[in-house]
């Protein structure tokens, strides 16, 4: 597998903040016509260059609208957001996003859509980008599909190509929304390979949201639960397995246990309300 | 295969029963000539050039101004999906002067530049800009936002993000808006050519509306044959190979979408 391609962004010797992630006193209210809805309250996480952290919790508690935020593409209301130890003020391309829904531009093929990001990339040839996206064609297993309509995958094969499109500009930070929600089980179970193989070469910031426990901790070193009305962080779970994890282990079952314990708790508070 | 042996068969009958209706006699030749006669009077009017001629003349101008109404139209389209100025000012404009019909503008144009092409021109160009502009709107403000925010994080960004996302995003609707456009200016064309009369081209619509004063029925038959035959063209010409690329890369048929 190609996994130790040269890194497009080498990361400089001795800038220990660059891929780190501050978030501190997020507030986000949104505003319509008929409610108004607090969708982040006072939420603060740092994320240590790169660590992978997953966020897990009921729908509604604000994980998307976190991601956004931290992506630059949502404003909180307030408390402020820090990458690689500078304000976010807008997106970056050091912190690309795996949206929840493919958001694969149907306009292009699946090679088109990995090279998009590449081509906004400076300094790299023709030749090079093109090398490039093949090979994390390859690494999600497509490059059969490199020319193949969007509309054409089926919605697994679409969030691979999503992913290679996110991994392709080898950004600091992947920010993941779901992306393994609509595979199915064994080729899931593969890209928890891929991913922590990928983690481990490339060192990269990850945030994952999910609604799988255990995808969280096989996945993560920290997972971090949210409540929702209003989305609020509740606790912080460490998961000091060794790695690589295979998600069937056994340990791993007493710790997801554990998670989906206290996330159970929040679903039926919720309820009583 | 099958379709084809059935649409011909269809304008089989169509022409069949025509010559029915022309041969009962119940109707003068004045008011109605046969299949016949208008084959006659085309095969003579192409043998002489003076088909061909105003074909051409009217293809001109069609083309023309139909290229000048998607220049204007189509970034005027794009800019008020975006720019609340635009919208309030332009967009309102472009609203009231599409209901507008077309022959409306010919009053003016006569006024403003006289029996001249410069009126033939300014009536395609009012015809075709704001349904352009409209369409490309409606079509830019449908893009699902998610991949605008996608490019924006990729670095997407000004001209980076109107060419690469924003246009081709909205390709299905530009499309449409188009398509619409050229019947607009079609129309707008063929109500200009048979109001004014110049000297300096002989056009389709000017054939046609001859061809009632010299009660030569089977002119305006045949002309008006030659006036859908080129709307039936130009639609496979300019605009199928688009609904082809939309079918192959979208998955949907662009006129069911
Ligand atoms: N653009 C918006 N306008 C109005 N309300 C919004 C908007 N985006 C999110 N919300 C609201 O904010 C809250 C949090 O939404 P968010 O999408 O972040 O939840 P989530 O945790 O990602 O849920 P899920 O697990 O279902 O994806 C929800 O109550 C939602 O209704
Ligand atoms: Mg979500």
């Amino acid at each position: 597998m190609a996994l130790d391609t040269p890194a497009i962004n080498t990361v400089p010797l001795g800038d220990e903040r660059l891929g780190e992630l501050l978030v501190e006193g997020v507030s986000k209210w949104f505003r319509t016509r008929r409610d108004n809805v607090h969708a982040l309250d006072d939420v603060s996480l740092h994320v240590r260059p790169g660590e992978f952290v997953s966020l897990v919790g009921p729908s509604g508690c604000g994980k998307s609208t976190l991601l956004d935020i931290v992506a630059g593409l949502t404003r909180p209301d307030a408390g402020r957001v820090e990458a690689d130890g500078v304000p976010v003020t807008g997106p970056e391309r050091h912190r690309l996003v795996m949206f929840q829904e493919s958001a694969l531009f149907p306009w292009l093929d699946a090679l088109g859509n990995v090279l998009f990001g590449l081509k906004l990339v400076p300094d790299l040839g023709r030749r090079q980008r093109v090398e490039t996206a093949m090979e994390h064609l390859r690494l999600v297993k497509l490059e059969r599909f490199a020319r193949a309509n969007v509309h054409e995958l089926s919605g697994g094969m679409r969030q691979r190509v999503a992913l290679a499109r996110a991994l392709a500009p080898d950004p600091r930070v992947l920010l993941m929304d779901e992306p393994f929600s609509a595979l199915d089980a064994l080729t899931r179970e593969q890209l928890y390979d891929d991913l922590q193989e990928i983690w481990r070469t490339r060192r990269k910031t990850i945030l994952l949201v999910t609604h799988n426990v255990r995808e969280a901790v096989c996945l993560a070193d920290r997972v971090v639960l949210f409540s929702p009305h209003p989305g609020q962080l509740r606790e912080v779970f460490d998961i000091p397995l060794p790695r690589p994890r295979d998600i069937n282990s056994a340990e791993l079952s007493g710790y997801a246990s554990r998670v989906t314990a206290a996330l159970k708790s929040y679903y039926t508070r919720d309820a009583m309300l | 295969m099958r379709r084809a042996l059935i649409a011909a068969l269809f304008f089989a009958v169509l022409v069949a029963a025509w010559q029915a209706m022309a041969w009962s006699g119940r109707w003068s030749p004045v008011l109605l000539p046969s299949p016949g006669s208008v084959a006659e009077y085309l095969l003579a009017a192409l043998a002489d050039g003076s088909l061909l001629e105003a074909t051409g003349v009217t293809l001109r101008r069609l083309l023309v101004g139909y290229a000048m109404g998607v220049a204007i139209g189509l970034p005027l389209g794009l800019l008020s999906s975006t720019w609340e100025v635009v919208e309030d000012t332009v967009g309102v404009l472009a609203l009231g002067l599409q209901t507008l019909p077309s022959v409306c503008w010919i009053p003016l144009a006569l006024l403003w530049f006289g029996q001249s092409e410069g009126a033939m021109l300014f009536v395609v160009v009012m015809g075709t800009t704001w349904s352009v502009m409209i369409a490309t709107d409606t079509g830019a403000r449908s893009i699902p936002t998610v991949y605008a925010r996608a490019a924006r994080t990729m670095g997407s960004a000004g001209f980076h993000r109107w060419t690469r996302v924003i246009l081709p995003a909205s390709l299905p609707f530009l499309v449409s808006g188009m398509k619409q456009g050229w019947a607009f200016a079609w129309r707008s064309l063929m109500a200009a050519e048979i109001y004014v009369t110049i000297l300096s081209g002989f056009g389709l619509g000017q054939l046609l509306h001859y061809g009632r004063e010299l009660n030569a029925m089977e002119q305006v038959v045949a002309v008006m044959l030659v006036i859908v035959l080129i709307g039936l063209l130009a639609d496979k010409v300019l605009f199928a190979p688009w609904e082809r690329f939309l079918h192959r890369r979208w998955g949907t048929d662009a006129r069911g979408a």
